[in-house]
């Protein structure tokens, strides 16, 4: 069972639906008991790092995950919740995440040209940097779909996939058995059901 | 880089797929999960829900079509039609909708998109807009395209952007259901002004009119409805044809 983090922010409707459409079981849920006992641990999250941090702490669920983590349970963090997985953010401010990959999260203004929109929005190639089984069905080159303004960096030891846009930008980051997605799988089509399946597999 | 998309748009009348001709004319097409299913299975980047239900009564026939479409499809999802609250946002939001697209409702209560862009974030929020020449200038239509807000299509825009909308659906009344081409000289207008990404609607009757958009550089996406609708021209064959001159698509 793959429980999926409520701790308040994001629509996790799509999320629990696409995985439910590929016979996988998951629970929406902010029990700890029931994130516990989960096979797999997926981190959800849009809006700003700030309050999210802030509500993972408040609830002790970012506690929970640190050490879930820690036992080498598969955890997935997809978009912001990616973005809460590294040491810092400097969006707004600067914030503290859960320190679960080495680097921190930064705007894309000021990094890429000025003809780029922010915030990248649409779909990208994934460039694959590294081999892994979350790859087992996804091949470079495929596309998925963003929507950020900050993005992960110093963290090119930890990054299996980026996809160019100006930079360089960190798509999946890898660290033990945590792994981050900035784009939203549950919303690229049958490429990011892929990448969920794989990710249930591990 | 991000690819150019292709949005087939799908008015939703008491839960049927319909299409009009210049507003008018409207007809009966399908069942919105049948068309969503096609077009995702054909390529399409994003789908567009208009809810032009008529009364209050049967916009539960939407959004059971809308909870429908999104436990089975996995792109995103706008949907539009009656926003004019906060509310409204909640409601289609968690029906699985994952941007609302605000028309009317803005030019009734203009601080809606601020509202909205500060609760769910910019990228959340899209500004619909109907535009139409009049004495040479272009104007804000509302009411599905009928009444002459008197309202700035430029200064709109621009308002909209300051606002915190994340993207422009830039509908031309002109060219609409015309099926020859975009309104290039309109969208041109509206992208040089600001840096969200403009979709452009309104006009598409043959692939080489996308093409032309695109080469043009002055939308990020294209959004047709009749001619996905009718068969007239599937999605596939426009973004081969598309990716082959040039234009970077999702294949």
């Amino acid at each position: 069972m793959i429980a999926i983090i409520d701790y308040g922010c994001g629509n996790l409707f799509s999320l629990s639906s696409s995985l439910e459409s590929l016979g996988i079981e998951c629970k929406i849920t902010s029990d700890k008991a029931e994130i516990e006992a989960a096979d797999k641990i997926i981190l959800p999250g849009v809006g700003a790092f700030a309050d999210a941090a802030k509500k993972l702490k408040e609830s002790g669920l970012g506690e929970l995950v640190v050490s879930l983590a820690s036992q080498g349970r598969p955890i997935l963090g997809i978009c912001l919740g990616m973005q809460m997985l590294f040491e810092k953010s400097f969006e707004y401010g600067a914030h503290m995440g859960l320190g679960l990959i080495k680097g921190y999260v930064g705007p894309l203004e000021g990094q890429i040209p000025k003809e780029l929109k922010i915030p990248h929005m649409g779909w990208n190639k994934l460039n694959l940097a590294k081999a892994d089984p979350i790859f087992k069905y996804t091949d470079a080159g495929d596309y998925m779909y963003f929507v950020h303004s900050f993005y992960a960096r110093n963290c090119i030891e930890n990054t299996l996939a980026f996809a160019e846009y100006g930079v360089a930008v960190p798509a999946i980051v890898k660290s033990g058995s945590v792994y981050g997605m900035q784009f939203h799988p549950e919303k690229s089509g049958a490429k990011g059901l892929a990448l969920l399946k794989a990710f249930s597999e591990i | 880089m991000i690819t150019k998309r292709i949005i087939p748009c799908l008015d939703v009348r008491n839960g049927r797929v319909v299409k009009g001709v210049n507003f008018e004319g409207i007809q009966d097409v399908a069942s919105p999960v049948e068309l969503a299913h096609f077009y995702n299975d054909s390529g399409a980047d994003e789908l567009v829900f208009y809810d032009i239900t008529a009364s209050y009564e049967n916009r539960g026939l939407f959004t059971d079509a809308l909870t429908q479409v999104a436990k089975e499809i996995f792109i995103p999802l706008t949907v539009g039609g009656g926003i004019n609250t906060l509310d409204d946002f909640d409601r289609v939001l968690k029906c699985g909708a994952d941007k609302v697209s605000v028309n009317s409702g803005a030019i009734k209560d203009p601080s809606l998109i601020e509202k909205a862009a500060k609760k769910y974030g910019d990228q959340c929020v899209v500004l619909s807009m109907d535009v139409k020449r009049v004495d040479g200038k272009f104007r804000i239509f509302s009411k599905g395209g009928r009444i002459d807000t008197g309202i700035d299509a430029l200064e709109w825009a621009k308002n909209g952007e300051n606002s915190g909308a994340g993207e422009l659906v830039v509908n031309s009344i002109d060219t609409d259901g015309v099926k020859q081409g975009f309104d290039l000289e309109m969208l041109q207008a509206v992208s040089e002004l600001v840096s969200i990404p403009v979709i452009a609607s309104g006009g598409a009757g043959k692939k080489e009119d996308f093409l032309e958009l695109f080469k043009a550089g002055c939308a990020d996406a294209g959004l047709a409805a009749s001619i996905f609708h009718f068969k007239e021209l599937s999605i596939a064959d426009l973004k081969k044809y598309l990716n082959d001159n040039n234009i970077e698509m999702r294949i």
